[in-house]
C-alpha cells in the first residue's frame, strides 16, 4: 500500500475503535438516566425507601458511566476534523448545523444539570432535583436524536445541493435533512437498544444478588423492573430491527446483500442462509446452511420474489461482505435471546418463581453486556454496511480523509488505545465493584461526607421519608 | 443587513471567551493541585470544582462544533494543522475527567488519580496554549488543505504561549481558590495568586512583543499610526487592571482578584482581535472565505439564539446552589 492509503486505514481504524468505546458509556447511559428518572419519580409517588434506596445505588454508577461518557465523546467531536478533514469540509454546512444543535440542545443540558443531579439534593430539594434528574433524561435523548439524524443523514443524505466549490449545501428545507430517509428507524432501534442494554446490566446486577440473597428487596425490585423490560421492549426491538432492514432495503441495498451473504441475485426467491462462511473470493458463502426462499419472504413478504445480489453492484462500491455478515448474525442472535429470557421471567412471574430460579438468575447474569454487544454489532453492520463510502454513493472514504502522515495517525491510534484500555478498563472495574456490592436498605448518597456548605441552610435530605 | 457571517464569529468568540472564563480556573486549580497538602485541602480544592466542570468543558465542544458548523472550512484545516497538540488534549482531558469520580471510588489509588488528574490539566492548558501560537504564527494551507507536516505547530513562540497559557490559567484557579475557600488552603491561593500575577504580566509582555514580529499584518495593526493611539489603549489598560487586582488581593476580597484576572484575560482576547479580524485563521483565511452558506447560518442562529440564553440562565443557576466557601466536606 502507499503511504496515502495506510494513512487513511488508520484513520478508519482509529475512528472506528475511539467510536465504539466511547458508545458504550451512551449505550448504557441512555437508558440508565430514564432508569433513574423513573426511580425518583416512583420514590416521589410512593414514599418507597426502595425506590430511594436503588436510585442512589444506580446514580453512583451513573456517575461513573456518564464521566466516561462525556471524556470520551469530546474526542469524536475533533476527530471528524483531525482525521476526517476533507468530509468535514464537504459536509460540515449540513452536518455541522445539526451536531451544533445537539450541543446547544444537549450537551449544555446533560452538564448543566448533572452536578444537581449527583451533588445537589439537600440543596434544592426534592422537587428541583427532580427536574435535574429528568432534565439530565431529557438530555441524553435529544443528543441521541441530533447525532442519530446525522448519521443517517451519511447514510441516506437527501435535501442537499452541491456548491461549486464541492461542498454539499443545505437545500430549502432542514426538516428534510434532519428527517431523511432512514432516520426515523435508526432512531427508534438505537433508543430501544439503549433501554435494552440497560435493562439487561440492571438485570443481571440484580439477579446476581439474588443469587447471594433472595430476600434483599433492592435486588429483588431492579430484577423485576428489568424483566419486564426485557418482556416488552425486546419484541417491540425485533419488530424495529425488522422495518429498519426493510428501510435499508429501499435505500442501501448492498448493505442487505452484505448482510445476507446474497453474492448472487435470486431471480425466482432466495434462501436465508442461517449460518455459513462467506467466502468473497468465490463469490459464494460456503458451509450455507439456509431455508430456501425465506429471505424473499421476510424482506419482499412474497416466497418468489426476485432479490439482486451484490453481483448487480460495481466491485469498487461493494461493502466487505464477511464483517456485515457476521456482526448482523451476532446481532440478531442476543436479540431473540433477550427475546427469550424475557418470556422465561413472564413464564417464571406466573410460577412464582421470579426470585426464586438460580437457572433463570443465571442466565440473566450471563446476559448482562449482551445489550453492549449487540449495539456493537448493530453498528458494525450498519457503518461497514455503508462502505465505501462516508457519504452513501456520493462520498468515498478514502476522499474523504485528513492530508495526514501515516507515523502520524499510527502515534495517534496508539496513544488512543493505550490510554483507552489503561482508564476506561480502570472505570469498568470500579463500576464492577460498585455493582458487586448488594443495594442496602440505607444506601449512602453519592459521596460518605454529609454536606456543608457555608451560608445555606439544607433543604430537607434525602435521607429523611424514605422506609416508609 | 446584518452580516451573518460576523454574527457567528462573535458567537464563536463568546464560546471561546466562555470556556476560557469557566474552564481556565478548573484547569489552573489542576495544575496548582500537587501544591496543595494531600488530604482535606486537596479535595477541598477539587470539590470547589466537582459540580461545574463538565458544563465548563461543553463550551470547548461548542467552540470546536460552532467552528465545524458556520466555518467548516477553518474547522477541516485547523485541526489536522494541530494534529498533536489537539489529540494531546483530548488524551489529557480523558485522565483530568475520570479523575474527577475515580479518586473518590478508589482511595487506596487515590495518588495516583491525583497525579492523573495534575497531568491531565497541565497536558491541557498547554495544548490549547501551542494551539493558539501556532495559529498565530502562521499555518501553511493550500487550497482548500492544511498543508505544512504534523511538527509544523512546534516553535520557541507556541512553546511560549504554551507556557503563558499554563501561568493564566494557574493564576485563575488561584483566583477562584481564594473566593471558594477558607483558612489555610485560601493563604495559600492568595500566595500564588500574587506570584502568579506577575508572572503573567511579563508573559502577557513577552508574547504580545514576539507576536509583533510573526507578520506584517500584527505590526501593522498595532503600530501604524493613528491607530497606535487606540491599539495602545490595550497595554494601558492591561496595566490598570493588573493594578486594581492587586489592590483587590491586598484588600482581602474574595470574588474581585477573580473577576480582575479574567479582565486581564479579556484583554488578551482583545489584543488578539486587534491582531486578527477578521481572520478565521490567523493571516491565512478571513471569515467569509470560511463561512458556511447562508442557510445554514440562519438554520443555527435561530438555534443559538433561543438556546445560548436559557443555557446561561441555568448554568448560572447551577453556581448559584454550589455558592458559598466549599466547606471541609465538600458537596460532596
Amino acid at each position: 500500500m502507499i503511504e496515502q492509503e495506510w494513512a487513511i486505514l488508520l484513520a478508519r481504524i482509529q475512528f472506528a475503535f475511539t467510536v465504539s468505546f466511547h458508545f458504550i458509556f451512551p449505550a448504557f447511559s441512555i437508558g440508565l438516566a430514564s432508569y433513574l428518572a423513573v426511580l425518583e419519580g416512583l420514590w416521589l409517588k410512593t414514599g418507597k425507601g426502595v425506590y430511594a434506596n436503588l436510585y442512589r445505588y444506580w446514580l453512583k454508577i451513573f456517575a461513573i458511566v456518564f464521566a466516561m461518557g462525556v471524556v470520551s465523546g469530546i474526542v469524536m467531536s475533533y476527530q471528524f476534523g483531525t482525521n476526517w478533514s476533507v468530509f468535514s469540509d464537504k459536509a460540515g454546512p449540513v452536518i455541522g448545523p445539526l451536531m451544533a444543535y445537539e450541543v446547544l440542545t444537549a450537551f449544555f443540558l446533560e452538564a448543566g444539570f448533572l452536578g444537581v443531579m449527583l451533588f445537589g439534593i439537600n440543596k434544592v430539594g426534592r422537587k428541583l432535583h427532580f427536574v435535574a434528574t429528568l432534565a439530565v433524561a431529557v438530555g441524553t435523548f435529544v443528543s441521541a436524536f441530533w447525532i442519530l439524524s446525522v448519521n443517517s443523514w451519511m447514510q441516506t443524505p437527501v435535501g442537499f445541493e452541491m456548491g461549486a466549490n464541492g461542498q454539499f449545501l443545505p437545500g430549502e428545507s432542514w426538516w428534510t435533512i434532519v428527517f431523511n430517509p432512514s432516520f426515523p428507524y435508526r432512531l427508534v432501534h438505537t433508543l430501544l437498544a439503549a433501554y435494552l442494554t440497560t435493562a439487561f446490566i440492571v438485570g443481571a446486577v440484580g439477579a446476581w444478588h439474588l443469587l447471594r440473597d433472595k430476600a434483599n428487596p433492592g435486588a429483588r425490585k431492579m430484577f423485576s423492573m428489568a424483566m419486564w423490560m426485557a418482556t416488552i421492549v425486546a419484541p417491540l426491538q425485533i419488530l424495529a430491527g425488522d422495518m429498519h432492514g426493510l428501510n435499508t432495503l429501499e435505500h442501501q441495498p448492498a448493505k442487505v446483500m452484505a448482510m445476507e451473504g446474497h453474492y448472487q441475485s435470486h431471480p425466482d426467491g432466495a434462501p436465508l442462509i442461517l449460518f455459513g462462511i462467506p467466502n468473497s473470493a468465490e463469490k459464494r458463502v460456503d458451509y450455507a446452511i439456509e431455508i430456501p426462499k425465506a429471505s424473499s419472504l421476510i424482506l419482499k413478504h412474497d416466497l418468489n420474489a426476485p432479490l439482486a445480489g451484490l453481483d448487480t453492484i460495481p466491485e469498487a462500491d461493494q461493502p466487505p461482505v464477511g464483517i456485515v455478515f457476521w456482526a448482523f448474525r451476532i446481532m440478531v442472535a442476543i436479540g431473540f435471546a433477550m427475546l427469550g429470557i424475557g418470556l422465561w421471567s413472564l413464564f417464571a412471574r406466573w410460577r412464582k418463581r421470579l426470585y426464586d430460579w438460580p437457572l433463570l438468575h443465571k442466565f440473566a447474569v450471563a446476559m448482562g453486556p449482551s445489550g453492549l454487544v449487540a449495539v456493537l454489532a448493530g453498528w458494525v453492520v450498519t457503518e461497514v454496511g455503508r462502505q465505501p463510502f462516508t457519504i452513501y454513493g456520493l462520498l468515498r472514504t478514502a476522499d474523504s480523509a485528513s492530508p495526514l502522515d501515516a507515523p502520524a495517525v499510527a502515534a495517534s491510534l496508539l496513544a488512543f488505545v493505550v490510554v483507552y484500555f489503561a482508564v476506561f478498563g480502570m472505570g469498568i472495574w470500579y463500576l464492577l465493584r460498585l455493582m458487586k456490592k448488594p443495594p442496602e436498605a440505607h444506601e449512602a448518597p453519592l459521596s460518605d461526607a454529609p454536606i456543608r456548605t457555608a451560608g445555606l441552610t439544607p433543604a430537607p435530605a434525602i435521607l429523611e421519608g424514605e422506609n416508609k | 443587513m446584518i452580516d451573518l457571517t460576523v454574527v457567528w464569529a462573535v458567537i464563536i468568540g463568546f464560546a471561546i471567551v466562555a470556556y476560557v472564563v469557566m474552564d481556565g480556573f478548573d484547569l489552573g486549580i489542576g495544575i496548582l493541585f500537587p501544591f496543595f497538602k494531600v488530604g482535606k485541602d486537596r479535595d477541598t480544592a477539587m470539590n470547589s470544582i466537582a459540580p461545574v466542570w463538565d458544563g465548563n468543558e461543553t463550551w470547548l465542544v461548542m467552540g470546536v462544533g460552532g467552528l465545524l458548523a458556520a466555518f467548516p472550512l477553518a474547522y477541516a484545516i485547523i485541526l489536522p494543522a494541530l494534529y498533536a497538540p489537539m489529540i494531546a488534549m483530548l488524551l489529557a482531558l480523558v485522565f483530568r475527567g475520570v479523575a474527577f469520580e475515580f479518586r473518590w471510588r478508589d482511595p487506596a489509588h487515590r495518588a495516583l488519580w491525583d497525579v492523573a488528574f495534575t497531568a491531565g490539566s497541565v497536558v491541557a492548558t498547554f495544548a490549547q496554549g501551542i494551539a493558539l501560537g501556532a495559529l498565530l504564527q502562521g499555518i501553511t494551507v493550500e487550497g482548500r488543505a492544511y498543508a505544512g507536516g504534523w511538527w509544523e505547530w512546534l516553535s520557541p513562540f507556541s512553546v511560549l504561549t504554551g507556557f503563558g497559557l499554563m501561568v493564566g490559567y494557574a493564576l485563575l484557579g488561584a483566583c477562584w481558590l481564594n473566593w471558594k475557600t477558607e483558612d489555610g488552603l485560601q493563604r495559600q491561593a492568595i500566595t500564588y495568586a500574587g506570584r502568579l500575577g506577575i508572572a503573567l504580566l511579563l508573559m502577557i509582555g513577552a508574547i504580545s512583543l514576539a507576536t509583533l514580529t510573526l507578520e506584517a499584518q500584527y505590526s501593522q495593526r498595532w503600530l501604524s499610526f493613528p491607530g497606535v493611539l487606540a491599539t495602545a489603549q490595550v497595554p494601558l489598560a492591561t496595566l490598570v487592571v493588573t493594578f486594581m487586582f492587586y489592590r483587590s488581593l491586598k484588600l482581602k476580597k474574595d470574588a474581585q482578584p477573580f473577576v480582575w484576572a479574567l479582565a486581564l484575560f479579556g484583554l488578551c482576547l482583545v489584543g488578539l482581535g486587534v491582531s486578527i479580524w477578521p481572520d478565521v485563521i490567523p493571516a491565512r483565511v478571513t471569515i467569509w472565505e470560511a463561512a458556511a452558506p447562508y442557510r445554514s447560518q440562519v438554520f443555527m442562529l435561530v438555534g443559538a439564539s433561543i438556546m445560548i440564553p436559557i443555557i446561561l440562565a441555568y448554568t448560572a443557576w447551577s453556581y448559584w446552589v454550589f455558592r458559598g466557601k466549599v466547606g471541609h466536606d465538600g458537596y460532596h
